[in-house]
């Protein structure tokens, strides 16, 4: 039963990123290279009425972690109190900046929300990535010094920073070069992810230009890919041993290696949606080979004090679970339907129908 | 302890305070647009699907900020409630997590389609999805009750050794005898909001002599649904969901009505009082005899007990707050009810549009629905303390054991700002569109 609700978990998550990754990405682009007020329009109609379903899988999958692994829910929540906090911050000035710019016509006025949009997009990106280095790279759980674990159970606290931005250091930080490093692939990964979805569903006149923007960026994206997994080593002792105990694995780092790959022939697609393909394939290959790393842990100590929590010693009992999965396969069933509907009513480009404004 | 945990329960009252000011008006406005465009599919009055149009607007706005703020609360269990979350996260994550699947996804999904997709979907569609979004709404309005009445009423739940709770029977939790009374009647307090918010809107449009023909159409649709919800929501909702509290919470009940020590031969009911703890009475008190025990037990003179009756440690902590949020409402609830009887009655003999001093009253009125339901939520939170489950688990004992209060007030603060920003910024579209009125359009 926690391995299902696991993989439930992980897809969730997964599909959270690949969906709310490009309007996230669309973001970045828009702050970056979007400099007339047209493009600036296409780029916002052309995620307008799916950012905030994508935003949904967030909150569902924040359901299902409190739901079926209360114990990591209320651990991590607590342990990186002030980033989560600030995530939602941003999410609040993202959603609003979308919202509002259209509201009052004037320069002014659009110019503060577009700026809001763009920064608060490629911060959370930034946020995003160093999450995902805290949850490999592991904490203090307990807070133990010298033996002795400071806190019952496994609660901990992590300070955003400490003065030596160090992964290896006693006292950890949300941010050290470690977590920073995962934080700029991410941003470089969801401005590729998000570029490419405006090309998919725009016709703006910065499309050829943005498909120059991704092929360049695929190299130093590359050259970050293989800089980390060099040092990966230093962050955990035996880095790739579920790896080497189950082959079977290894499919998930060939999709990201796939998707990678695929993004240097960008100038020569045919079709305009296929090079989002290959970058939802690389954020599909790059999360789950990263996750499966660590498996079953889900929050690593760096202690031998406190064990780690894993998927086994942070769930809720075995009825709750199983009669969950009940309801989670209606639901997700429906979910399907909606998404599908959804991108069928608006499919193709997004400025060629008049959609309307609201 | 109590110190440690004060900043936490204020930034749990602020940010759920501000968050529910949103929901109430989504739930309630989306019925009332589904009726609108009900309306013109079946007379084909352009002006029903302007009306629709424009409330919409208002919806997407609303709608955003519901979404903003209620993404932190969802979170704040985490990060400000880790050992509630921990020991009872099998249970009420259940219900929450069903809140998302089931009708955030629909929701948000359908909203997309009905603010969008207007002409791609043609006018049944159209009418389908802002059904489907309504439905949405409603359930997750459902859903969030169910998981607020396990906190109220724990049911189908078995404790581990290690202390945890963990879901024994998943039927209980829907069929938990708090559920249906509390769920009916917030959802009366939801569409009263939304009479009152399209009254007012009409009101605002006849005294100003623009769009009077709109004007007409909201003040009559607004006091037409404000009747039926102010009635629905003292009686029979209310009048059971206050049975309920007498049942199963009796301190807090006492609590609520202000009744120091049990009476003998029956319950008076307190109109008006101030509670004084020093002597443990009302002061300056109007009360009726025997009412409150007729009220609650359909018999005049059988006793309600007092509080003191209960020990100190079962008072709730704060007897004051949740005796005044308890009358406030009720008050509020009987202007409600007298005011739109006399609407109505004006209506029928035609005098309504131009008795100015009701239209006064009603765009006066607008803010008032926002706090009778924000003090029955005071009431219903109040009366619960100290328990975090009643019976349970105490407040103190939920909070986040590493997270400073140091840390907290920061969040709370920056809460705090941020949320009165948007306040402004709502207020100053939401003002904008209603200053520019609906939109007429020639053909659909
Ligand atoms: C416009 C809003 C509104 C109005 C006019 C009323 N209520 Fe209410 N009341 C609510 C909005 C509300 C609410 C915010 O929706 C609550 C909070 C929890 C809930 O389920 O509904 C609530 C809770 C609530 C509770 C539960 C407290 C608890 O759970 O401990 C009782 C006993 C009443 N109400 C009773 C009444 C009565 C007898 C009314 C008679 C006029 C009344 N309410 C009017
Ligand atoms: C239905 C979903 C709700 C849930 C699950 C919920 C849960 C909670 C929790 C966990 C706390 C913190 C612990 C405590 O102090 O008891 C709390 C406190 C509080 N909530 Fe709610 N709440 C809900 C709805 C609301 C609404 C809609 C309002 C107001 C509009 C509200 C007002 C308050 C207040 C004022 C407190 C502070 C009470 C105190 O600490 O004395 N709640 N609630
Ligand atoms: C009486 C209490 C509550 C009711 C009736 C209620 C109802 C709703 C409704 C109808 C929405 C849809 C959007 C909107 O309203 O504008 C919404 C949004 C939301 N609520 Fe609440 N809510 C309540 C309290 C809470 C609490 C305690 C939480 C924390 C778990 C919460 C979490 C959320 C979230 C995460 C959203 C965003 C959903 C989206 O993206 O569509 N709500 N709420």
């Amino acid at each position: 039963m926690e391995i299902f609700w696991y993989i439930v978990l992980m897809v969730m998550l997964t599909v959270y990123i690949i969906l709310d990754g490009y309007d996230f990405g669309a973001g970045i682009v828009h702050l970056f290279f979007a400099k007339k007020d047209k493009d600036k329009k296409v780029i916002t109609k052309s995620i307008g009425p799916f950012w905030d379903a994508n935003e949904v899988w967030l909150i569902a999958a924040g359901g299902i972690l409190f739901f079926a692994f209360p114990t990591l829910y209320a651990v991590a929540f607590s342990g990186f109190y002030l980033p989560l906090i600030m995530i939602l911050w941003l999410l609040i000035f993202r959603a609003i900046g979308l919202e509002l710019r259209g509201q009052i016509k004037n320069t002014i006025w659009e110019a503060i929300w577009d700026k809001a949009f763009g920064i608060s997009s490629l911060l959370l990106a930034l946020f995003f990535g160093v999450a995902l280095g805290n949850v490999v790279r592991g904490v203090n759980l307990g807070m133990v010094s010298e033996g002795v674990a400071a806190n019952e159970g496994h609660y901990f606290f992590l300070p955003l920073w400490n003065s030596t931005f160090s992964p290896q250091a006693e006292h950890l930080g949300v941010i050290d070069w470690f977590t920073l490093l995962l934080g700029v692939i991410s941003v470089i990964i969801l401005l590729i992810h998000g570029a490419n979805w405006i090309i998919f569903k725009t016709n703006s006149s910065i499309n050829e230009k943005l498909k120059k923007v991704v092929f360049r960026l695929n190299f130093v994206l590359l050259a970050l890919v293989i800089t980390s997994l060099s040092i990966w080593d230093r962050i955990e002792a035996l880095p790739f041993h579920n790896f080497m105990d189950h082959p079977w694995l290894f499919i998930f780092p060939s999709i990201a290696i796939i998707g990678l790959l695929g993004l240097f022939k960008i100038k020569s697609f045919k079709k305009d949606g296929t090079g989002f393909i290959f970058s939802s394939l690389f954020l599909f290959g790059g999360l789950t080979t990263t996750v499966a790393s660590i498996f079953p842990k889900v929050l690593p100590s760096t202690n031998d004090v406190v064990s780690s929590l894993t998927i086994y010693n942070s769930s809720t009992g075995e009825y709750g679970l199983s009669v969950g999965v009940y309801w989670f396969i209606i639901a997700i069933i429906l979910v399907a339907i909606y998404m599908f509907v959804q991108y069928r009513v608006f499919s193709g480009k997004m400025d060629d129908n008049s959609y309307g404004e609201h | 302890m109590e110190d440690m945990i004060f900043y936490d329960r204020m930034q749990f009252a602020f940010t759920i305070t501000f968050h529910y000011i949103f929901p109430q008006l989504t739930m309630g406005l989306s019925l009332m647009i589904v009726y609108f465009k009900w309306k013109f599919l079946r007379t084909k009055l352009v002006q029903y699907n302007d009306a629709a149009k424009f409330w919409m607007k208002i919806f997407a706005l609303n709608f955003a900020m519901g979404v903003v703020t209620g993404i932190p609360m969802e979170f704040q269990f985490g990060t400000n409630w880790a050992k509630f979350s921990e020991l009872t996260g099998g249970i009420i994550g259940q219900t929450l997590a069903m809140e998302g699947m089931f009708s955030f996804f629909l929701e948000s999904s359908f909203l997309g389609l009905f603010l969008f997709g207007e002409k791609l979907l043609g006018q049944r569609l159209h009418f389908l999805t802002g059904l489907l979004v309504f439905l949405g709404s409603w359930a997750s309005g459902f859903l969030i009750i169910a998981t607020h009445s396990w906190m109220q009423h724990p049911v189908g739940y078995e404790i581990l050794e290690n202390g945890k709770y963990v879901l024994k029977n998943f039927g209980a939790l829907f069929s938990n005898p708090w559920l249906i009374p509390s769920f009916l009647h917030n959802q009366m307090g939801s569409v009263i909001t939304s009479s009152f918010v399209v009254a007012g809107v009409g009101a605002f449009y006849l005294l100003n002599n623009k769009h009077s023909q709109f004007g007409k159409l909201f003040v009559k649709t607004g006091v037409v649904f404000g009747l039926v919800s102010s009635i629905l929501v003292a009686f029979p909702t209310g009048d059971w969901t206050a049975k309920n509290v007498a049942k199963y919470q009796p301190a807090a009940f006492a609590g609520m009505e202000g009744i120091f020590e049990t009476e003998k031969g029956g319950a008076e009911i307190v109109l008006i009082g101030q509670p004084d703890m020093e002597n443990k009475k009302l002061d300056n008190k109007i009360a009726v005899p025997n009412v409150l025990s007729f009220l609650t037990y359909q018999n005049w003179t059988q006793e309600v007990k007092g509080l003191n009756e209960f020990d100190e440690s079962l008072h709730p902590t704060n007897v004051p707050g949740l005796y005044y949020a308890y009358h406030i409402m009720v008050g509020l609830g009987t202007i409600f009810i007298g005011l739109m009887v006399i609407a109505t009655i004006q209506l029928f003999r035609k005098k309504l549009y131009k008795t100015k001093w009701i239209l006064w009253t009603l765009l006066f009125m607008i803010p008032f629905p926002y706090i009778a339901n924000t003090t029955g939520w005071y009431t219903a939170e109040l009366g619960r303390q100290p328990w975090l489950v009643y019976d349970l688990l105490r407040t103190v004992d939920g909070v986040s054991p590493t997270v400073s209060s140091g840390n907290t007030l920061f969040t709370l603060l920056g809460f705090i700002g941020l949320y009165f920003m948007l306040g402004l910024l709502f207020l100053l579209l939401a003002g904008k569109i209603i200053n520019k009125g609906p939109e007429t359009e020639k053909t659909v």
